[in-house]
């Protein structure tokens, strides 16, 4: 196999990562964002105290948090089926990812949104500060930087659950790694593959971190 | 201003209760400036709490200008605490807001229009002191800086009555100075009724009106800080005044008579013990003994040592009694 030929293959490779984490990333982060602050929200002493509502709730997120992804994959596919209209290729791929990232970056944020001081809190609510608003405006706000390195977290998360996505035909980087490198002893593609991996990993580790900075004034 | 009786909360857990406020009765005057006073866990913090109901009393009721807050729904509550401002022991501001973003919010949850919130918020920024420091973030400030912030922020509704959390315990003692007078100056220049909680002596002595001493919920003596330093016996103004007991004089021929006096009020102003000394011929002694000026009031205490038994000073302990002296 030639270099350009392991560029073209890595080329396509690199898209259809991209494509089925970035919308995964997207998906994640609302279903995610709804489901953390749900679980605060519903807590004993949370805002919405809603005991029973939290407990099923918290069963639900480690049911799917303690399911390998490969079985997550597999299982899933009738939904799969529903909702995209097949069950293989890539965007098929989008629908377990997101179901398997949504529990993993709920819990990061439900830990997030904990560290805001509860004397905070309590400051917007003796100031008579409506829910929604203590939720926008205070718990969100302020987790925000802790929101932002979650969400980071989640998206590496994402592209490692990605590389288990050729299962159903969806493709990606890791696909390729498994298929070329490991059951064609393409050793180049295997490496070149692992390369891309690591340098996207960075990258996306290094925005990230420089957004958090950002938005921390602490 | 503040109407709260027979205030009981009790918190459980699994294994066992704590009851942290046994039936507390208080009345808070417009105007005034209420100190409570007491150590941790006496149940201070949560009494305040109870006052705009981020705490659920148990039994009792709680009314702020005369409106009662106990059994409010929960939207009519909330648009009540609108009028009632809370400082905080340790600032409990947004650090993702700036010192200008942290009085807005407190006029964003009002529902007040943009173009008012920027003027309040500049006039807010004023009377605390700290315009120059409207774009700062909360991590830059100094301490003092940040409960000024507080303070502003809990004016910026209007409210009629403050609430304050040990809003000095986490500062030093020059700041606490300069927040102390600052609450006296709102206090008189807004006519702010503020109701304080605190562990420190100092806050009662500087800026309360009236006071209250509490222990394992109960208050043990309350009025005002004039009224309790006459009452005999009692704690705030032994505290406020601590007088060297031990100081005695050693019994000439006769005997001597030992007597504890505290003055305030007006009396204070006034020559006591040269009066004593004139009329009686007495060759009156003091032990120990301060003057002070409190919010209030000025005050002072002493321990006088009389020449000759207690018997042949009935006299002049009467004429001290006449004059409005407690013995």
């Amino acid at each position: 196999m030639t270099w350009s030929e392991v560029f073209e293959l890595l080329s396509v490779g690199f898209q259809e990562t991209a494509w089925m984490v970035g919308v995964a990333t997207l998906l994640t982060a609302v279903g995610g964002l709804l489901v953390g602050v749900l679980l605060v929200l519903t807590d004993r002493g949370g805002l919405l105290p809603a005991p029973p509502v939290n407990a099923v709730l918290g069963l639900i997120v480690n049911v799917g948090r303690s399911l390998p992804f490969i079985i997550l994959l597999v299982a899933v596919i009738p939904f799969t089926r529903a909702v995209v209209g097949t069950s293989i290729g890539t965007d098929a791929a989008i629908v377990p990812l997101t179901i398997g990232a949504i529990p993993f970056f709920a819990r990061i944020v439900e830990s997030a949104l904990r560290e805001v001081p509860a004397d905070v809190v309590a400051a917007a609510t003796a100031m008579g500060a409506t829910r929604r608003q203590i939720v926008g405006k205070v718990l969100l706000r302020e987790a925000l930087p802790g929101l932002v390195a979650g969400l980071t977290i989640t998206v590496i998360a994402l592209v490692g659950y990605s590389a288990m996505a050729g299962v159903v035909g969806g493709g990606g980087l890791g696909d390729l790694a498994i298929r070329y490198g490991y059951q064609r002893f393409e050793t180049e593609v295997m490496i070149a593959t692992v390369v891309a991996l690591v340098v996207l990993v960075q990258v996306v580790q290094m925005v990230g971190d420089v957004l958090a900075r950002r938005l921390t004034r602490r | 201003m503040i109407e709260i009786s027979g205030l009981r909360k009790t918190y459980r857990s699994r294994k066992r209760s704590v009851v942290a406020v046994d039936g507390v009765d208080l009345h808070v005057g417009e105007g005034e400036v209420f100190g409570v006073l007491g150590q941790s866990g006496a149940g201070k913090s949560t009494l305040l709490r109870c006052v705009n109901m981020l705490e659920r009393p148990d039994a009792g009721t709680v009314a702020v200008g005369g409106l009662e807050l106990t059994n409010l729904r929960r939207e009519r509550l909330r648009v009540a605490r609108h009028g009632i401002g809370m400082i905080h022991q340790h600032f409990a501001l947004l650090s993702s807001r700036t010192v200008a973003g942290n009085v807005a919010f407190a006029l964003e949850v009002t529902g007040a229009p943009r173009a008012e919130r920027k003027a309040r918020v500049a006039e807010l920024l004023e009377l605390v002191g700290l315009s120059e420091r409207a774009d700062a973030y909360p991590a830059q400030l100094s301490g003092g800086q940040k409960q000024r912030v507080g303070i502003a922020r809990a004016l910026a509704a209007r409210p009629k009555v403050l609430l304050s959390d040990e809003a000095t315990s986490a500062l030093d003692p020059e700041t606490t100075e300069s927040i102390l007078r600052l609450l006296l100056d709102l206090n008189r220049r807004l006519g702010l009724t503020i109701l304080l909680i605190t562990h420190e002596m100092t806050v009662v002595k500087r800026i309360c009106t009236s006071a209250a001493v509490m222990r394992d919920g109960r208050f043990v003596e309350s009025g005002t800080v004039a009224g309790l330093l006459r009452q005999p016996g009692s704690e705030l103004a032994r505290d406020l005044f601590p007088l060297d007991t031990s100081a005695s004089v050693a019994t000439a021929g006769g005997g001597v008579t030992i007597v504890d006096i505290t003055v305030s009020g007006d009396e204070a102003d006034e020559p006591i013990i040269a009066d004593l000394a004139r009329r009686f011929a007495s060759d009156v002694r003091i032990l120990s003994g301060s003057v002070e000026t409190l919010a209030a009031t000025r005050a002072g205490r002493w321990r006088l040592a009389l020449p000759g038994a207690p018997e042949d000073n009935s006299e002049a302990l009467e004429y001290l009694r006449k004059r409005g002296v407690t013995l």
